[in-house]
Parts: structure tokens; C-alpha cells; sequence
């Protein structure tokens, strides 16, 4: 799609960035000791904290990535939701707490707490480096997204921009500012999300999405022995066939345009597709033509709306439950994509396929473990919402957030508005997930803009406020982030592991450098993932962090015997095979050009291998380490 | 080397044991919630797609029923860890003033 910028959003969206650059200067004169910046002096009160641990959590990944995924693939997007909202169960009953008693600066602090050991210090600090990285790519990709239609600017710009203004907030002011940066932006995210949403059931489901919404034609085709030799309409001509799958592909030209449809399995339906065909020469065309000649459509529409049992063209006043209720019953043409090499063209298209309202809200869209699937695809759902699960309560800018208000009472009530903030936010994704479905405005090229493409059917001002808020919200989680980063290198590996004392002043300094650092390693990293889905990124971000964290966490709190080799060899462990699986996997396979089905693991999501692993590491290692009088867990 | 907490409170051990007791009591009833969902998911998935009450399939009624379950236990935790806070008056609670 080519956007075009607004100079209304380009506005609103200025005037966001400069709140949150003069919060950073205000605190930023404040913060002058390794206490302010890492842990905002201990001093925040619970209910503030509760909206900033909301407008940490409700990154990029939730907010741009799963209303993508429920925008393409339904209520498997929504799974996301939820795992990423139970978590904060592991959080809250078995965590917060305790950690906080430990703690001081990072959650090292409390694996360390009895055992003063450079082996925990060392794992935890490139531990808490490793899912930090791997949670910042998808925040700067969701940047990039949004940066195209807001600004007009190209992904990497973007990417560079987010970097740039983050890294000048966590070098000028640290934890207090990126504290009320993120209560600032959790608290508008969430309203302007409830506004969307009443917006969307309000205005209900049409047949037509809006006036100028591209009429997608169908075309009879006459078949010779299975190949297509004719269509109706003679100011076609078949230039070219493709057959996969059970998926039949035809190439038709007209006007000197070509483009490949969908024949329509089991008729002789030919359904007019999106394409991007890269031929040899490089050149790109979209539908068939440049980018310029923007053929290439805003899709998702309802296909048949029902309404209590009878057949209607739209129905408006929805309610929360009514929506929902209208959209399982009727049915709705969903974009699927798919990618093929036929002659010198190498051809993504997404074709149309009408599917059941029950089947949107349903299982088995994105995830196959509907009746067929394989082994492995149930194992590969099951270690995603093991991973979202236990990943929560071990995420380093999560953890971090404990030491920023005084009292473990505290940590435990601000958990509470955080789950509270954050589920109802999460329910509020599964509206504007469908309603970017039918609503016309999908950007098949990029899932991550669906939500601010739907506020953008609302008009302008709607789009520009969504927008700015969008990217106040990777703002703040990469802060939050880099934050948590430059603590683990200056706190856990130069102060303690190094054994170099540093001097409080020295110890801010260090915090910013390995900020900056770590800042441009995330620039670099989100211009090289453009286009994948920021809320299956986050996902490998949480199945580090469960794998390697939270074994030790939960054992130096719960199990007596735990020794400090033990925990420094589960983390080791945890890291090491979290990532190798995850780069052996199908998803990486295709990241690097190759067969997806050449990888040599079958899964996805590391966690249901990695996780166990990792405990049994702990426990064993732990068990073969005792010594009598050697400090053990905290039990 | 200081590895202390940022802020200095004292909670007595009765209050740290309810606490850690009421917590793994919550967070075991929520992962044997979770569990059966996931299952559901795994193993009966055409089971989701059964339309339960005000035409809302299994899927979407236990879905965002997770998530009000996750607030609600959460809640009830807070009441129960504040009631025993107030009771052993700790120091804790104390320190928090109006905001507790």
C-alpha cells in the first residue's frame, strides 16, 4: 500500500513525542544517584506503578502484533492475549513479593541474595541482555510500521527514530522518567482503545465496508483435463497456471496487466487475488503494475451477514456481546497468503477464502490443532502458551519494575492494577482485531498496522491520536527495556561481577554507555526483521525469559537445596537451548531463505523443551553440589 | 557488596508464610484453569467452536473468562494478604499510609 502523510498527524504526532521528551528533562535534572536511575529512588506510589507496569507490558507486541494476528488469523491471535495476561498470575502469587524483599536493582539481586556468586551475576546480567534484545527487535519493528503511514518515511528510518529519542530519554533520566513516560501512555492507550472499540460495535457489519472499497470480481472458468483454457469474460486471456496443495493458480491478462486469481477449489470460480510478483530483473510489481498505479487494495469484508437466523447487508447499534455474536453466525472473506515460483516470477498472493464466523472465533486459523493436525503442531501451540505463561514473571524490564515502589505490599497491589489495566485491555484487542477484519482496511503486507488502519476508518484525528499513541507505546516499553539492559551490564556484570567498585556516579554513567549500546544494537536488529509479526517475535522473547529466568527464580524461592551452580548452569542452559531451538526452527528456516520444511527442529516455540530442561539442570547440578554450610535457597 | 532492597520495611514471618500460602493456593486453582483450556484447545478444539450463551462459543466465553478470573483471584488475594496485613499491623502496612 502507499501512504501518504497527514500534516494532522504529523502534528499530534510531534506533539507526543515532545510530552515525553520534556517528561525525561524534568526528571532527568532529579536523578543524579544509581537509585534514582535504575529503581526511580524506590519512591513511586503503587497505583502509578500499576499503570506503568500496563504501559510497559502493552508493547508493540500486544497492541500492533496481536490485533494484526486477530485481524488475519481470529481467535488464535486472541490466544496470545490471554497467555500474555496469565502470566501475570505466575507474577503476582508466586513473584512479586518475594522479590521485592531480595531485590535492589535487578532480579540478580535476588537469585544472588544468599549466595553473593560472579557465576549467578555473570548468567544473569547476559541472560536479562538476551531476552532484552530479543523483546526489543519486535518494538522496533512495530516503529518502523507505523513510522511508513504516519510520516511518509521509509521502515529503517523509523527504526532510527524510535532508537535515537530512547536512547536520549534513558541517558538523560533513567527509571523515574520512563516510569511516568510509561503511566502516561498506558493510561491513553487504554482510553483510546475503549473509544475505538465502542466506535467499532457502534458502527456495526456491512456487506460493503465503505464507499470505494474495491469490488473483487469472480469470473467463470472453462477447464480442459484440470487446466483452465478460458474465462467468461473475454477481455481476459490465461497467461499462466500454477498448481500446489490442492490450491490452483491462474494467471490472467488484461489491458496488458498481468495477475494471478484463486480457482476456487471444487467449482469453476476464478476470485480476483493481491499479488506481489519480484521478477528476475528485480523489478516489483503489485497486482500486476508499479506501486505508483496503487492497484493493490485495502482488503477484509464480511462475506454473508446473519442476523438471528436471517440474511441482512448491515446492521449498526452493535453491543460488546451482540458484535460477537453477529460475527458467529456469519461469514467473513479472509485474505490467506501464500507464496510460489512460477517461470521467472516469484509470486506472493493472498487470496480470498470465505470462512465461518465459527471458525474465526475458534481455534485452528494461525494454529493447527484443529482435527488433522500433527504431533507436532499441537506440541508447538502447547510449548506457546506454556512459554506466555511462565515467560511474564521472568521478563528482566518487568522484574526491574518491582524495585521501583517501597514496599513488597506495594509491588503486590501495583501487580494487581497492572492485571486488571492489562486484561481489560486485552479483551478490547479482540474487537479491534475483528473489526479491522471486516472493515476493509487491512494492509496485507503488514498485520502490525491493522489497529492503526482501523482507527483510520474512523477518520484522520482518530488515526493521528492511535498513531502517536502506537509509537508513545514502543517508546516507553523500549525504554523500559534499555533500562533494565544498561542495569544488568553496570549493577550485575561491572559492579559485582567484575568486582570493579564503582562509585555511584560512575555506576549512572556505565548504565548510560551500556544504554546506548544496546539501543543501537536494536536499531540494527529491527531494520534487518522487517514485516514479521511482532507478537510471534515477542513470543520467542517470552520463551527465553521463561526458559532461562524463571527456573532459578522460582526454585531460589521455593527449593532449599537450590546452590548457586545450579543456578547459573539452568540459566546457561535455559539460554542456550531456548535460542538453538529457535534458530533451528521452521519460522527461522524461512527467515533465512530457506525451506521451512528443511529445519531440523519441527517447532516453533522453544518453551516446552527448553523450560523442563532447564529445571532439571537446576536440580540435578544443585544436588551434586551441596556442601555442608554452604548458603542455599531462600526458602 | 550491597545487594540489600532500595527500601528498608520489616515483615514478620507469620504475614511472609500466610502470604506465600495464599498466593501458591490462588496460583495452582489458576494453572489447573488454564491447563483445561489449553487441553480443550489441543485436544477437542471442535469443542470451542460449541455456541455456549447469548449465541458466544466455549472458546470466547472461556477466553475472556481467563482473563476476568486472573483480575478476580487477584483481588481476592490483595483482600486477603491486606486483611492479614492490618491484623499483624506490620510495619509494612503501616509505612504505606492513606495510599494502603
Amino acid at each position: 500500500m502507499i501512504y501518504t502523510a497527514s500534516p494532522l498527524a504529523v502534528g499530534i504526532f510531534f506533539a507526543v513525542v515532545a510530552t515525553v521528551l520534556g517528561i525525561s528533562f524534568y526528571f532527568g535534572r532529579k536523578t543524579t544517584s544509581a537509585k534514582g536511575y535504575f529503581a526511580a529512588g524506590g519512591t513511586i506510589h503503587w497505583s502509578v506503578n500499576g499503570i506503568a507496569f500496563a504501559g510497559d507490558y502493552l508493547s508493540a507486541a500486544s497492541f500492533l502484533g496481536i490485533c494484526g494476528m486477530i485481524a488475519f488469523s481470529g481467535f488464535d491471535g486472541f490466544l496470545y492475549s490471554i497467555g500474555y495476561l496469565a502470566g501475570w498470575v505466575v507474577a503476582l502469587f508466586v513473584v512479586a513479593e518475594p522479590l521485592k524483599r531480595l531485590g535492589k536493582f535487578t532480579f540478580a539481586d535476588a537469585l544472588d541474595s544468599k549466595f553473593n556468586s560472579k557465576g549467578i551475576r555473570l548468567m544473569a546480567a547476559i541472560s536479562t541482555l538476551v531476552v532484552s534484545i530479543f523483546y526489543l527487535i519486535p518494538q522496533m519493528v512495530g516503529a518502523g510500521a507505523l513510522v511508513t503511514p504516519l510520516l511518509g518515511l521509509p521502515h529503517w528510518v523509523g527504526v532510527t527514530l524510535v532508537g535515537g529519542i530512547v536512547i536520549f530519554i534513558v541517558t538523560t533520566a533513567g527509571m523515574k522518567s520512563t516510569t511516568y513516560v510509561q503511566f502516561l501512555k498506558g493510561g491513553l492507550l487504554i482510553v483510546f482503545s475503549i473509544i475505538l472499540v465502542f466506535m467499532v460495535v457502534d458502527r456495526g457489519v456491512q456487506d460493503v465496508p465503505y464507499e470505494g472499497y474495491h469490488d473483487f470480481i469472480t469470473l467463470e472458468a472453462e477447464l480442459t483435463e484440470g487446466s483452465v483454457t478460458s474465462v467468461s469474460d473475454p477481455a481476459y486471456t490465461v497467461a499462466g497456471e500454477y498448481t500446489e496443495n490442492g490450491l490452483h493458480f491462474v494467471k490472467l491478462q488484461r489491458d496488458g496487466i498481468n495477475n494471478w486469481w484463486n480457482l476456487e477449489s471444487g467449482t469453476g470460480t476464478l476470485t480476483e487475488a493481491l499479488t506481489i510478483v519480484t521478477l528476475d530483473d528485480g523489478s516489483v510489481l503489485f497486482n500486476g503494475a508499479p506501486r505508483e498505479d496503487q492497484l493493490f487494495y485495502s482488503v477484509g469484508n464480511m462475506h454473508r451477514i446473519m442476523v438471528d437466523g436471517e440474511q441482512v447487508e448491515e446492521v449498526h447499534g452493535l453491543n460488546v456481546i451482540s458484535f460477537l455474536a453477529v460475527i458467529q453466525e456469519s461469514e467473513v472473506v479472509r485474505f490467506v497468503a501464500d507464496v510460489f515460483t512460477s517461470g521467472d516470477e516469484k509470486v506472493r498472493i493472498w487470496y480470498q477464502k470465505v470462512t465461518p464466523g465459527n471458525e474465526i472465533l475458534s481455534p485452528g486459523l494461525k494454529f493447527h490443532i484443529d482435527e488433522g493436525s500433527s504431533f507436532a503442531d499441537k506440541m508447538n501451540f502447547i510449548s506457546l502458551m506454556l512459554a506466555l505463561f511462565f515467560g511474564t514473571a521472568a521478563l528482566p524490564h518487568v522484574l526491574i519494575r518491582y524495585y521501583t515502589v517501597p514496599t513488597p505490599a506495594a509491588a503486590r497491589k501495583s501487580t494487581i492494577v497492572a492485571i486488571a489495566a492489562i486484561g481489560f485491555f486485552y479483551i478490547l484487542t479482540l474487537y479491534m482485531g475483528l473489526g479491522a477484519m471486516i472493515s476493509g482496511v487491512l494492509d496485507v503486507e503488514s498485520s502490525n498496522m491493522s489497529a492503526p488502519l482501523l482507527a483510520q476508518s474512523f477518520g484522520t484525528l482518530m488515526f493521528a491520536i492511535i498513531s502517536a499513541i502506537a509509537f508513545a507505546t514502543v517508546l516507553g516499553t523500549v525504554s523500559g527495556l534499555i533500562v533494565a539492559s544498561s542495569g544488568a551490564v553496570a549493577h550485575d556484570f561491572i559492579d559485582n561481577f567484575l568486582g570493579r567498585k564503582l562509585t555511584d556516579h560512575k555506576k549512572v554513567v556505565a548504565g548510560k554507555l551500556a544504554a546506548v549500546g544496546t539501543g543501537i544494537i536494536a536499531i540494527l536488529l529491527g531494520i534487518a526483521f522487517k514485516g514479521m509479526n511482532v507478537a510471534f517475535l515477542v513470543g520467542l522473547a517470552f520463551a527465553i525469559a521463561a526458559s532461562a529466568n524463571l527456573p532459578s527464580i522460582l526454585m531460589v524461592l521455593f527449593w532449599k537445596k537450590t546452590t548457586a551452580k545450579g543456578i547459573a548452569a539452568s540459566i546457561t542452559t535455559g539460554i542456550i537451548s531456548a535460542l538453538g531451538i529457535i534458530m533451528l526452527s521452521p519460522s527461522m528456516y524461512t527467515r533465512y531463505g530457506l525451506e521451512a520444511s528443511a529445519a531440523p527442529f519441527p517447532l516453533d516455540n522453544p518453551g516446552i523443551i527448553s523450560i523442563p530442561l532447564s529445571f532439571a539442570v537446576l536440580i540435578i547440578v544443585s544436588l551434586m553440589t551441596q556442601e555442608k554450610g554452604q548458603p542455599q535457597g531462600v526458602n | 557488596m550491597d545487594h540489600g532492597p532500595a527500601v528498608e520495611y520489616h515483615e514478620c514471618e507469620e504475614l511472609l508464610k500466610y502470604k506465600q500460602k495464599a498466593g501458591l493456593r490462588l496460583f495452582f486453582i489458576y494453572s489447573g484453569i488454564y491447563g483445561v483450556f489449553v487441553l480443550l484447545n489441543t485436544v477437542f478444539p471442535s469443542m470451542m467452536e460449541s455456541v455456549i450463551f447469548f449465541g458466544l462459543n466455549l472458546a470466547i466465553v472461556y477466553g475472556i473468562g481467563l482473563i476476568l478470573i486472573a483480575i478476580i483471584l487477584g483481588l481476592l488475594y490483595n483482600h486477603q494478604c491486606t486483611k492479614m496485613e492490618k491484623r499483624l499491623d506490620t510495619s509494612s502496612s503501616k509505612s504505606q499510609g492513606v495510599s494502603e
